[in-house]
């Protein structure tokens, strides 16, 4: 009965967590951007305008919700239902802290610690896909339809560097297991780095970021809604909150990929050379892993809305080419290059 | 009995009402609709130094799905008339619309075959501003009029009058 109340209060907590950052990080973005612009961005509703994500939120679901007559009635209704719920739901094989002990009860913090956290992430970032695809199709407009197919090429072409990528690190590291990797990169290494993974996969590590933009359809390769180009992709059609779905899965998708880099390549809630369980109690310990994690995640979001605001978007077949010529070749280079180290140090 | 039942709006409905009228007025997302000269004083004003979005003003959609605010910035020829009038009807309630210059208002200094002469009878119009062109400060003004309008606005009244068969 305990461990029911706890997972319980867990799954709530995260969901909440995510939430709350995912509005945040709209207006992260947006003063953000005002900042490199040389601008104030919102600043009226509320203290520094940080109720703005409320004011949207209020508008968006009291505004008319539309179906194009022409449109698919269903495949439109189920766009962004399917693009927001593998982004609600992939955090939950991803540690957001080490561990709590409450009257003696080791509370891990992570909603579940599945031995193939791996593959339920890669899998439910494809699923996203498919929330586009359908939502593009299902409008019956010629710009909704460019953008969805344009999405599914993307995938296509940066789900097998990502992949690889992340197999590389399945190869360092020896397990499938997210909470696994993370406890194992306590230390040093070389005996003067951090024991972290971009030390151990650096190439892997630019590998994965590139890619990871590309997953969440940031910019630079933000083409599936390219509003030069197509009005605004595959979100033409919709208005209302049904539009905020599919903003926010963005936000939801870009927190979770910012904790994958962090478990994966930058130590999860360890600090260099600090091992903070030797002296701090079990609460406290448990609340500053989960704040350096958090930390370092949030340095990551902030990378997001920084690279957003600097690149420029890359042309449609510059992004093939990048993808096909230049990730795929470099990923299994890197996959041979560690399977080769790993054999010989063996 | 619905009648009697009803004595005037109650604490609930004028809260909630407030309540989407602020989210509403601090969240009106334009579409730039600029067919002429006016239209680089609205980029102007989306840009820094006056910055529209610090009203919450931002993210211009070209999507009229996605958008609150109609600013149409220009002259409105005969040939674009039906154009805005489609456009205008593309986007989801509630929607209200801003005609800058004095193009967009009464066709301006274009009194020609050639032009419509005020968009206000091709679509409802809330707010005028005059100038040829406005200066940013006027589109930025207009704004601020148009969020004491959304203000005053009562967007649950009706439905609940009818709910209640008043
Ligand atoms: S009002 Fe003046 S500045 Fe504006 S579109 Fe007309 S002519 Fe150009």
């Amino acid at each position: 009965m305990d461990n029911w109340v706890i997972a319980l209060i867990k799954v709530v907590f995260i969901w909440t967590w995510t939430l709350l950052i995912a509005t945040l990080m709209t207006w992260v973005e947006r003063r953000g951007s005002a900042m490199m612009q040389d601008r104030l961005g919102p600043n009226r509703a509320g203290p520094f305008g940080l109720f703005q994500p409320l004011a949207d939120g209020i508008k968006l679901f009291t505004k008319e919700d539309i179906i194009p007559e022409k449109a698919h009635k269903i495949l439109f209704s189920l766009g962004p239902i399917l693009f927001a719920l593998p982004a609600f739901s992939a955090y939950a094989v991803i540690p957001f802290g080490d561990k709590l002990i409450v009257n003696g009860k080791e509370i891990i913090l992570q909603v579940a610690d599945v031995n193939v956290g791996f593959l339920y992430v890669v899998a439910l970032g494809a699923m996203a896909v498919y929330g586009i695809v359908l939502g593009g199709w299902g409008s019956n407009n010629k710009y909704s339809i460019l953008g969805g197919l344009r999405s599914t090429a993307q995938l296509i072409s940066y789900e097998v560097p990502f992949g690889l990528s992340l197999l590389a690190v399945v190869l360092v590291y020896g397990t499938f297991s997210l909470r696994e990797i993370s406890l194992v990169q306590q230390g040093t290494f070389l005996g003067f780095l951090p024991n972290w993974g971009i030390f151990k996969q650096p190439l892997g590590f630019i590998l994965f970021i590139v890619t990871a933009y590309a997953e969440a359809n940031r910019v630079p390769f933000d083409l599936p809604e390219a509003e030069s180009e197509i009005v605004a992709g595959y979100h033409t059609e919709y208005g209302s909150m049904r539009l905020g779905l599919y903003l926010f899965g963005e936000y939801v998708n870009m927190y979770t990929l910012a904790a994958l880099m962090v478990t994966l390549y930058f130590g999860a809630w360890h600090l260099p050379y600090i091992d903070m369980s030797k002296f701090l109690g079990p609460v406290s310990y448990g609340i500053a892993s989960f704040l350096v994690f958090f930390l370092k995640t949030a340095f990551f979001l902030w990378l997001f809305v920084w690279v957003r605001w600097t690149v420029p978007r890359f042309r449609y077949d510059q992004v093939m080419g990048l993808g096909w010529k230049a990730l795929i070749p470099l990923a299994l280079v890197n996959l041979f290059i560690t399977a080769l180290c790993i054999q010989l140090t063996v | 009995m619905g009648l009697q039942a009803y004595t005037g709006p109650g604490w609930l409905l004028t809260k909630a009402e407030q309540l989407i009228n602020w989210g509403r007025s601090r969240s009106p997302w334009p579409l730039p609709y600029g067919t002429a000269c006016c239209g680089i004083e609205m980029m102007c004003a989306l840009a820094a130094s006056y910055d529209m979005a610090r009203f919450g003003a931002e993210r211009p959609s070209f999507s009229p799905r996605q958008a609150d605010v109609l600013i149409e910035a220009g002259t409105i020829t005969k040939k674009m008339v039906p154009v805005l009038r489609r456009i205008y009807d593309q986007m989801a309630e509630p929607k209200w619309v801003i005609a800058m210059g004095a193009c967009a208002c009464t066709g301006g200094v274009f009194r020609t075959y050639s032009t419509h002469q005020g968009i206000s009878d091709v679509i409802p119009v809330d707010v005028y501003i005059p100038g040829c062109p406005p200066r940013p400060e006027g589109l930025l003004y207009a704004l601020l009029k148009l969020m004491d309008k959304i203000q005053k606005d009562h967007p649950l009244r009706k439905q609940v009058v009818e709910a209640l068969g008043g």
